[in-house]
């Protein structure tokens, strides 16, 4: 597979399927690692980060679902653009392009496995699986994860666990995080009163587009804190527990909207995709967040004939290196808000 | 009071933070505050970027010798450490145990992995199995106030996690 492969596809991950889909846009589980020894990325030199990617990147090249359809290469032999489209489609982190040198990713055909080599650590694993499926994740990445340890030697402590460059990380090297759409307990303004709980629960929760805090779109990501002095079952059954209770709430904000505020709801469904089916110029934080109404209206059952998977699509096609490689060229703000009306425009006639 | 990044200038800049249900404060110079980018308040910040002040949180070892620590495989100091917040190397973790253990114990609350390991790790698996049965037997001694045989496990635990380190 080619980067440009990448276009051509919807990312596994993105289908809209999977359970409570209709809420829950996807799961994920990431895991650090190490080799024993061998100095962390972010205190090597430019020849040991080298050393480092030579142990690791045959490894990794020997997964099977790398070697049969997927995407491996160093991150210097990217353009700028195609490394803001890995950015985009969830494939590695913001902090992986920052640096070119000594770094790689490796990804699979269908998306669902990308692994960032030489980041904060030497190996950053994720599975990423649509709707409520930490589970699932889980057991994929506890595979991978098994047949790399038969040819690296990662570090361990039967203390400490993992050891992993960052602290926070020790242990399993696990993070579990869900992607949830709430646009119901943003709207009866319950949202915060939920976080808050959480937050208290001992999980983390972020906005998934944006930056910091800002939840744009009403899409929140959810993840453990702790990585230590649990075990990987725990952790994700503790989050399971937690996230079905948050289904569960959305949901009755949804019974709620749909029966008590009935019209406001649909004028606001109705004109979200009114604007968008029309518009000639539109800029990214709108689309995000008509988007999520028409997501809303797709999953309330008020915009029949319109998908999931399409308005899960459009999130990340309408972004600014997936509208420039979709255009082939560099475009200025003004004419990426003209090219991502016009694409929404022939994604929902 | 000292800022708990540099330890060199005075802190001017005062955080607390929930960790773990714990309150946490955090006393920062104005500089290491904006390098940490945490000098507009109101911003949020991660525990990530709070670590870096954290690593002395109650670390029982006096400041000469943390000092003179440094890892022998990477050449990490203490100070490097403490500026950073992120290790060298795997074998930091054992250059700096006496200021990683309260950390550790700080952010999740626990110091006893409980996963998954190597399946090579064929001894490490037994001892880690062992340890992890008896965490749970102190637990549940502590539960049910029967102290002295909770003592006595604590005493097996230290002299298992001296041969396992
Ligand atoms: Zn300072
Ligand atoms: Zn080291």
């Amino acid at each position: 597979m080619k980067i440009d492969d990448l276009l051509k596809q919807t990312s596994g991950w993105l289908k809209g399927t999977g359970p409570h889909s209709e809420i829950v846009f996807s799961s994920r589980v990431r895991l650090a690692r190490n080799v024993d020894k061998v100095l962390f990325p972010g205190w090597a030199n430019k020849e040991q980060q080298e050393q480092a990617l030579a142990i690791v990147e045959p490894a990794v090249k020997d997964i099977k679902q790398i070697q049969q359809g997927g995407l491996h290469m160093r991150m210097e032999d990217f353009s700028a653009v195609d490394k803001q489209l890995l950015v985009e489609r969830h494939l590695v982190s913001r902090d992986h392009i920052t640096k070119n040198e000594g770094r790689a990713v490796a990804v699979s055909g269908d998306e669902t496995l990308a692994i960032m080599l030489n980041e904060e650590d030497h190996l950053r694993i994720q599975v990423l699986l649509p709707g409520f499926a930490l589970n699932e994740c889980w057991e994929q990445i506890e595979k991978i994860d098994s047949s790399l340890e038969k040819k690296l030697n990662f570090a361990f402590s039967g203390k400490w666990g993992y050891l992993t460059a960052c602290p926070t990380n020790t242990g399993t090297g696990m993070r579990a995080s869900v992607m949830l759409h709430l646009p119901a307990l943003v709207l009866t303004k319950q949202i915060n009163r939920v976080i808050q709980a959480i937050v208290k629960l001992g999980l983390t929760v972020r906005g998934l587009f944006g930056e910091g805090t800002e939840a744009a779109g009403n899409f929140f990501q959810i993840s453990n804190q702790v990585s230590l002095g649990r075990s990987e079952d725990e952790i994700v059954d503790n989050i399971r527990r937690i996230i079905n209770q948050v289904i569960e709430y959305e949901q009755n904000a949804r019974q709620v909207l749909t029966t008590k505020n009935k019209s406001s709801l649909e004028d606001q469904v109705w004109r979200s995709y009114g604007i968008l089916k029309n518009a000639h110029i539109i800029s990214s934080s709108e689309t995000i967040e008509l988007l999520s109404n028409m997501r809303l209206g797709i999953d309330v059952g008020l915009l029949q004939g319109l998908t999931r998977e399409v308005a899960n699509e459009l999130f990340i096609l309408t972004q600014p290196a997936h509208l420039q490689k979709l255009e082939k060229k560099t475009l200025t703000t003004h004419q990426r808000d003209m090219k991502r009306a016009q694409l929404i425009r022939d994604k929902i006639k | 009071m000292k800022c708990q990044v540099c330890a060199k200038k005075t802190a001017s800049v005062h955080l607390t933070e929930i960790i773990n249900d714990q309150m946490t404060e955090l006393h920062l110079c104005e500089q290491c505050a904006k390098e940490k980018g945490i000098a507009g308040l109101g911003q949020p910040f991660g525990l990530q970027d709070l670590l870096a002040g954290l690593v002395d949180f109650g670390t029982p070892i006096s400041e000469e010798k943390k000092v003179a620590l440094q890892c022998p495989n990477c050449k990490m100091t203490y100070e490097d450490f403490r500026k950073i917040g992120r290790l060298g190397c795997s074998q930091c973790y054992d250059t700096f145990k006496e200021s990683l253990e309260p950390l550790l114990k700080k952010v999740h609350g626990s110091v006893q992995h409980l996963g998954k390991g190597p399946a090579s790790d064929g001894e490490g698996l037994e001892t880690r199995k062992a340890l992890q049965d008896l965490y749970l037997k102190l637990q549940k001694a502590i539960q049910s106030e029967a102290f002295e045989e909770a003592a006595k496990i604590r005493d097996k635990i230290k002299k298992m996690e001296q041969g396992s380190l």
